[in-house]
C-alpha cells in the first residue's frame, strides 16, 4: 500500500530562454525526445552504413557513387577495401547497438514516460538527466570523429575483442587513433547511461504518486525499472575497461596485451596482460546489454497490446517476475559467447545451463503475450501490429538461441551467419519493432499529433516480410560455415553462396527503403499531423491522465492520484471498456490476475 | 560602368602577374643550367664473395591462385639474388657523403613502380628519392596488403593499406631517407624493400652491374647495401661529364 | 488486415522451415570420429527448435485470426488455464526440453572437449599469424624445438622464432604452410598465437577453437576422410581475416610419409 504521505517532488520553474527550453533543457521530456531524435539520425546513419556493406559483400566490385568522399583509401574510386568494409561494420555494429538500440526505446521512451507513469514531476536530478544526454551525445560525436581521422575507425567489430584493441596501429588501419576515440566515445556513453539509470532508480522508487504501489506500475515502468539496474551494474563494468584499453595504447600499459606478441615481425613491448580479461569484462557487460536492449521493447509491446486487446494480460505479476529473472540470469550467461575461446571447457558447461534456463522465463512471457489475445478484442493498428511483429520475430530470434546455447553445436555455428542471424532478429528486428511501436503509440502523446495510419501500416508489411526476408537467410548460411565478419568471399567453398548472398542484399535495400516511409510520417506529423487528443487509444495508465502534450511539471500543479491497478479493461465503466488509474471510479474487478 | 572598370583592371593584374610567372620561371631555369657543370656518373659491378646461400623455396599453399602461377616456376626467396660472374642483384647505391646544394635536393620527377606480381614484389627492392613519389601496383587477382614498417623514429609514417584485384594504384612518397622494410600479412612470404635515399642513386641488376648517372663533379662517399649484407661504402672522385668506378664485394655468409 | 496478416506469418513461418526440411543449406559431410554426436545433436536441436517455432507461429496467427475483430461485441475471454497453466506448462515443456538438450549437449561437449587425446596421438603445433597458419612437426626426435619471439622473422621463413643454428632439437623441425595428416590417425594439435586472437575452423572436422595470445591450447580429433579441406580463420583479426586459411590434406599414411620426408628436405 502506498500511503499517506504525498510523494517527494522535485521543485523547478519551467525555463523560458530557447536554449534551457530546447537544448539544455532539465525536462526529462525534452530530454526524451532529444535522445529519440539521436537514436533517429544514429539509425539512418547505421542503416545507410548496412547497405554499403550488403553492396559490397554481394557485389564486392560494385563502385558506390560519392563513397570515396568519405575515405580515399577506403573506397578508392568508391569500391570497398577490405579494411572499410570491417571499419564500417565496426561502426554499424557500435552505433546500432549502443545509440539506437539503448537510447530509443530505454533513455528516450523511458525519459519521457517513465515520470509521467508513476505520477512524478520530472526525475529527481534533472541536472544529472540532462547531462546523460549530452555525455552521451558527445559520445556519439566521438564515435562519429573517428570516420575522419587518419586512417579511419577501428575494424575490430563491436566487441573489440583483445589484443586487437590494445597493440595499435601496428595491426592495421583504424587501429591507432580508431580504437582511442571507440573506446572514449563507449566510456562517455556509460558514463551517459550510469547518469540516466541512476535517476531512473529513484524515479520509480521514490516519486511514486500517491495510490501508486510497485505492483500498479505499468509493465513499461517495471521494464525500465529493470532496465536500469541492469545499466548501473554493466555499463560500470565497460566504462573501466575502456579506460583500460585506452591506457593500454597511450600509457604503455598491458592490460589485455601478453608478453612477446610478434605483429608483423615486431617484438611487442608489451608484457603480462591478459586477453580473455577483456572478453569476461565485455561479456558481463554484453550479454546484460542485449536484455537492456530488449527488455524495454518487451514492456513497450505489453503496454501497447493489452491496450489495443482492451484486456491485461493473464498476469501481471509472472511478466515482472519473468523479467526480473531474465535480468538476474544474464549476468550469467555470458561464457556462452566465450565456448570456443579457450577458457576452460568446463565453464562451458556452467555457462550452458542457465542459457538454457533463460529459455524458460523468456518462454513464458511470449506465452503469456501471445495467449492473453485468446478471447481479446484485438485492434489492428500501426503500434499493435509492429507489436504483434515484435512477439513474431522474438520467437525467430529465440529459437536460433537454443543452439548457440549449446556449447557442442556451437562448435559448427560459432562466428558464422547463423550468429548474425540470431541477433539481428532479436536485436536488429525485435527490438526495431518495439520502437517503432511505441512511435506509433505514443507520438500522439509525444508531439502532440497523430501519426498517419495508412503510411504506418505499409511500412508494417514492407519491414515485417522484408526483416525476414533479410535475416532468414542468415541462418542458412551459417549452418553451411559461412564465417561472419569477412569482407569477401573468396574461397571456393564460399563462392556457391554468393546467390543467397545477392537475394539478402536486394531485400535489404528495398527494406531499407521502406523506411522513407516511416521517416516521412514521423516527419509530417511532427509539424503538420492531425492534433491529438489527450487519449487518442483510450489508455489507462497516467500518460494519458494528463493533457496532450503534458505540460511542463507534467500535470498542471495538480499531482494525479492512482485509485486502481494498471490495465482495467474489458471492465464496465462510465467511459467505455476501461476505467482510468486516475479515475476514482469502483471497478467491480474482473480482472482477479493483477 | 562600374563593373567594366573592375574587370579592365583584373586584365591587367593577371597580365602583369603572368609576365612574373614567366620571367621568374626562366630565371630559375637558366640559374640552374648555369650553375651546373657537365655531370659525369659512378659506375661499378657488385659481386658476392663465396657460394651463394641456398634460397629457400616458398610454400604458397595457403593462397591457391598464388600456387597456380608458380605451377611450372616454383617461387623462392630472394634475400641474396646472385647472377653470373656472382654479380650481385638488389643491391642499392647511393652518394651517402659529399653531395650539397641542387643536386642533393633535386627531386627526380619519374615515377618508380612497385609491383605486386603472382604474389611476388617486383622489383624486389624499390630505390627512391626522398620525397619521390612512386606508385604501388596491383597485377594479381588475388589481394594483397601493403605494409611498409618504417622505423617511427625517423619521420616516416608506417601505413598499411590493402590492394584487392582491380584496385587502383596506391600512389606515396617518404619523408626521411630509411631502408623500409614492405611486407604482405595476407602473403606472409611477401617481402620487399623500399629503399629512400637523398640524391642520385642506383641499384643493380642481376649481373651486379649499375650506373649512378647525373653525378656532378666532386668527391663522394659512395654506399651500397644489400638487405642480407648491410652497407659498404668507397670513395669515388667525379670528373665533369666522366664516369668515375666504384667496385664493391660482399662475403657471403 | 488481420486475417492477412495472420496468413503472412503462417507462411512465412513455413517458407522458413521449408529449406531446412529440404537440407537446402546444410553442412557439408562430417570426417571426424566425434562429429556424427555433434549432428545428431543438432539434428535434435533442430527438431525441437522447429517445432517449437512453428507451434508459437502458428498459434500467434491463429489467435490473431479468430481475435481481431473490428467492431467488438461482447465480454473478452480468458484462456482456459490462464497464466498458471502457462507457467506450468512453459517449465514441464521448455524446463523438460532444455534440460534434456542441456545434459545431452553436455555429453556431447565432455567427448570432444573434456577427454584427453590417446598416448598416440601425433602431435602438430599450428601457429596463427596475422593472416596465415603455419604448421609444425616434431621430426623424429619427437621434440618441439623453443620458441623465441625475437627470432620470427617471416622475410626469412622463421615463421616460429626457432634457433637452427643453436638448438639441437630445432635442426629437424619440419615447417609446413599446408597441414597434412595421415587418415584414421588421432592428432593432438597444439594451438599457439603469435600475434592476435585467431580462431581454427574445420567444417568437414567439426573442430573450431580460438588462438589465445599468451595462452596454448590444445585440441584432439581424428580424421576418417582422404581429401583436401579448407581451415578457416574465424576470429576478427584485421584487414586479411577473410583471406587467412591454410589447407588440411588428410592422407593415407604413406602419402603422409612421403610427403612428410618431402618437406623435411626442403626445410
Ligand atoms: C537495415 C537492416 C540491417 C542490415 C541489412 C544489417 C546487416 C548487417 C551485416 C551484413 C552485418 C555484418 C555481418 C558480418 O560480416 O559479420 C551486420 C553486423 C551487425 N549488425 Fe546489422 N544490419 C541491419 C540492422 C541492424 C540493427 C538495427 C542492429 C541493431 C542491433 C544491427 C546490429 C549489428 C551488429 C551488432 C553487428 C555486428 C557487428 C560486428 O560484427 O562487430 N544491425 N549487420
Ligand atoms: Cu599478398
Ligand atoms: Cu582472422
Amino acid at each position: 500500500m502506498h500511503d499517506m504521505s504525498a510523494p517527494a517532488v522535485h521543485h523547478h520553474a519551467p525555463p523560458t530562454s530557447f536554449i534551457r527550453k530546447h537544448v539544455f533543457s532539465l525536462d526529462h521530456k525534452v530530454i526524451g525526445k532529444q535522445y529519440y531524435d539521436m537514436a533517429l539520425v544514429a539509425a539512418i546513419i547505421g542503416m545507410i552504413l548496412s547497405w554499403i556493406m550488403r553492396i559490397h559483400l554481394a557485389w564486392t566490385n560494385a563502385a558506390i557513387p560519392g563513397l570515396q568522399l568519405l575515405s580515399k583509401t577506403g573506397a578508392p574510386g568508391g569500391v570497398l577495401t577490405p579494411e572499410y568494409y570491417l571499419q564500417l561494420m565496426t561502426m554499424h555494429g557500435t552505433i546500432m547497438v549502443f545509440f539506437v538500440l539503448t537510447t530509443a526505446p530505454f533513455a528516450a521512451f523511458g525519459n519521457f514516460f517513465l515520470p509521467i507513469q508513476v505520477g512524478a514531476e520530472d526525475m529527481p536530478f534533472p541536472h544529472f538527466n540532462m547531462m546523460s544526454f549530452w555525455v552521451t551525445f558527445t559520445g556519439f560525436i566521438v564515435l562519429l570523429a573517428s570516420f575522419f581521422v587518419s586512417d579511419g575507425p577501428t575494424l575490430g567489430g563491436w566487441t573489440q575483442y583483445a589484443p586487437l584493441n590494445a597493440v595499435g596501429a601496428i595491426a592495421g588501419p583504424g587501429q591507432g587513433m580508431g580504437v582511442i576515440l571507440w573506446m572514449a566515445s563507449i566510456a562517455l556513453f556509460c558514463v551517459g547511461q550510469l547518469l540516466g539509470s541512476l535517476n531512473f532508480i529513484p524515479t520509480t522508487l521514490d516519486l511514486r504518486t500517491k495510490g501508486m504501489s510497485l505492483m500498479r506500475l505499468p509493465l513499461t515502468t517495471w521494464a525500465w525499472f529493470i532496465t536500469s539496474c541492469m545499466g548501473l551494474t554493466a555499463f560500470a563494468v565497460l566504462m573501466p575497461a575502456c579506460i583500460l584499453a585506452i591506457l593500454d595504447h597511450v600509457a604503455g600499459t598491458s592490460f589485455f596485451v601478453p608478453s612477446n606478441l610478434v605483429i608483423s615481425d615486431q617484438l611487442q613491448q608489451h608484457s603480462g596482460g591478459s586477453t580473455l580479461l577483456w572478453q569476461h569484462l565485455f561479456w558481463f557487460f554484453g550479454h546484460p546489454e542485449v536484455y537492456i536492449a530488449i527488455i524495454p521493447g518487451i514492456g513497450i509491446v505489453s503496454h501497447i497490446l493489452i491496450t489495443n486487446m482492451r484486456r491485461p494480460l493473464l498476469s501481471h505479476r509472472v511478466i515482472i517476475y519473468s523479467m526480473g529473472a531474465l535480468a538476474v540470469l544474464s549476468y550469467m550467461v555470458y561464457g556462452h559467447h566465450m565456448f570456443v575461446s579457450g577458457m576452460n571447457p568446463y565453464s562451458a558447461l556452467a555457462f550452458s545451463f542457465p542459457t538454457l534456463i533463460i529459455t524458460i522465463p523468456a518462454t513464458i512471457i511470449v506465452l503469456i503475450q501471445i495467449f492473453s489475445l485468446y478471447g481479446s478484442k484485438l485492434r489492428i493498428n500501426s503500434a499493435s501490429l509492429f507489436a504483434l511483429g515484435f512477439i513474431s520475430m522474438f520467437v525467430s530470434g529465440g529459437v536460433s538461441g537454443f543452439f548457440l546455447a549449446q556449447p557442442s553445436i556451437d562448435i559448427m555455428l560459432h562466428a558464422t551467419y547463423f550468429v548474425v542471424g540470431h541477433f539481428h532478429m532479436v536485436m536488429a528486428v525485435a527490438a526495431m519493432f518495439g520502437i517503432f511501436a511505441g512511435t506509433y503509440f505514443w507520438a500522439p502523446k509525444m508531439f502532440g499529433r497523430m501519426m498517419n495510419e495508412t503510411l504506418g501500416k505499409i511500412h508494417f508489411w514492407l519491414s515485417f516480410v522484408g526483416a525476414y526476408c533479410i535475416f532468414m537467410p542468415f541462418h542458412y548460411l551459417g549452418i553451411v560455415g559461412n564465417v561472419r565478419r569477412y569482407s569477401v568471399f573468396v574461397d571456393d567453398y564460399l563462392q556457391p553462396l554468393l546467390p543467397v548472398h545477392k537475394f539478402i542484399t536486394v531485400a535489404a535495400l528495398l527494406t531499407g527503403a521502406a523506411q522513407a516511409i516511416f521517416l516521412y510520417n514521423l516527419i509530417h506529423t511532427r509539424f503538420w499531423g492531425k492534433p491529438a487528443s489527450d487519449n487518442p487509444w483510450e489508455g489507462t495508465s497516467l500518460e494519458w491522465s494528463t493533457t496532450t502534450p503534458p505540460p511542463f511539471d507534467n500535470w498542471g500543479g495538480k499531482l494525479p492520484v492512482v485509485y486502481h491497478d494498471p490495465y482495467q479493461y474489458g471492465v464496465e465503466s462510465s467511459v467505455g471498456d476501461y476505467v482510468m488509474q486516475a479515475s476514482p471510479e469502483q471497478v467491480k474487478t474482473e480482472n482477479d490476475e493483477q | 560602368m562600374k563593373r567594366q572598370d573592375n574587370s579592365k583592371l583584373a586584365a591587367v593584374s593577371v597580365c602583369l602577374l603572368l609576365c612574373l610567372v614567366v620571367a621568374g620561371l626562366s630565371l630559375s631555369l637558366t640559374n640552374w643550367e648555369v650553375s651546373a657543370a657537365p655531370e659525369g656518373k659512378i659506375t661499378g659491378t657488385v659481386k658476392l664473395d663465396g657460394t651463394a646461400p641456398h634460397m629457400k623455396g616458398i610454400d604458397m599453399s595457403k593462397d591457391p591462385w598464388c600456387v597456380k602461377q608458380h605451377a611450372n616456376d616454383p617461387a623462392h626467396l630472394e634475400l641474396v639474388v646472385v647472377g653470373k660472374d656472382n654479380g650481385l642483384g638488389n643491391v642499392v647505391l647511393y652518394i651517402s657523403e659529399g653531395l650539397s646544394g641542387d643536386a642533393l635536393n633535386a627531386k627526380p620527377t619519374a615515377v618508380p613502380v612497385f609491383d605486386q606480381k603472382n604474389c611476388l614484389y617486383t622489383p624486389h627492392v624499390l630505390a627512391m628519392d626522398v620525397g619521390q613519389e612512386f606508385k604501388v601496383e596491383t597485377s594479381d587477382q588475388t589481394a594483397h596488403n601493403i605494409h611498409p614498417e618504417p622505423n617511427p623514429l625517423t619521420g616516416n609514417i608506417p601505413w598499411n593499406q590493402s590492394q584487392p584485384p582491380g584496385a587502383p594504384p596506391v600512389t606515396k612518397s617518404w619523408k626521411a631517407v630509411e631502408m623500409i622494410h614492405v611486407k604482405c600479412n595476407i602473403h606472409p612470404w611477401m617481402s620487399g624493400y623500399f629503399a629512400v635515399v637523398k640524391g642520385p642513386y642506383a641499384i643493380t641488376g642481376e649481373d651486379g652491374s649499375y650506373t649512378i648517372e647525373n653525378v656532378p663533379p666532386g668527391s663522394y662517399t659512395v654506399t651500397a647495401w644489400q638487405e642480407t649484407y648491410g652497407n659498404q661504402t668507397a670513395k669515388v672522385t667525379v670528373a665533369g661529364g666522366q664516369s668515375a668506378k666504384a667496385d664493391f664485394t660482399f662475403k657471403a655468409k | 488486415m488481420a486475417k492477412l496478416f495472420a496468413v503472412t506469418i503462417i507462411v512465412i513461418a513455413i517458407a522458413s522451415a521449408i529449406p531446412i526440411i529440404m537440407h537446402t543449406w546444410s553442412a557439408p559431410e562430417d570426417i571426424s570420429i566425434h562429429g556424427p554426436i555433434i549432428d545428431d545433436q543438432m539434428s535434435e536441436t533442430m527438431a525441437e527448435a522447429g517445432i517449437a517455432f512453428l507451434a508459437a507461429q502458428f498459434v500467434l496467427a491463429i489467435f490473431i485470426w479468430m481475435f481481431a475483430k473490428p467492431n467488438p461485441g461482447g465480454k473478452i475471454k480468458k484462456f482456459p488455464g490462464g497464466a498458471t497453466g502457462l507457467v506450468i506448462g512453459a517449465f514441464l515443456i521448455v524446463g523438460i526440453e532444455v534440460l534434456a538438450l542441456g545434459v545431452f549437449g553436455a555429453k556431447v561437449w565432455a567427448d570432444v572437449y573434456l577427454s584427453p587425446p590417446g598416448a598416440n596421438a601425433m602431435p602438430v603445433q599450428v601457429q596463427a599469424g596475422q593472416f596465415a597458419f603455419y604448421f609444425r612437426y616434431p621430426g623424429p626426435d619427437g621434440k618441439f624445438a623453443a620458441i623465441h619471439p625475437n627470432l620470427i622473422d617471416e622475410s626469412t621463413e622463421n615463421f616460429f622464432g626457432i634457433d637452427t643454428t643453436n638448438d639441437p632439437d630445432a635442426k629437424d623441425d619440419i615447417v609446413t604452410a599446408e597441414f597434412a595428416i595421415p587418415v584414421n590417425k588421432e592428432i593432438h594439435l597444439l594451438m599457439h598465437s603469435k600475434d592476435l586472437g585467431h580462431s581454427f575452423y574445420v567444417r568437414e572436422l567439426r573442430v573450431h577453437q580460438d588462438f589465445v595470445p599468451g595462452l596454448d591450447v590444445s585440441l584432439h580429433f581424428t580424421a576418417t576422410k582422404i581429401g583436401k579441406y579448407e581451415i578457416v580463420c574465424t576470429q576478427l583479426c584485421g584487414l586479411g581475416h577473410y583471406n587467412m586459411k591454410a589447407y588440411l590434406e588428410v592422407m593415407s599414411q604413406d602419402d603422409f610419409d612421403k610427403w612428410l620426408k618431402q618437406q623435411a628436405a626442403a626445410q
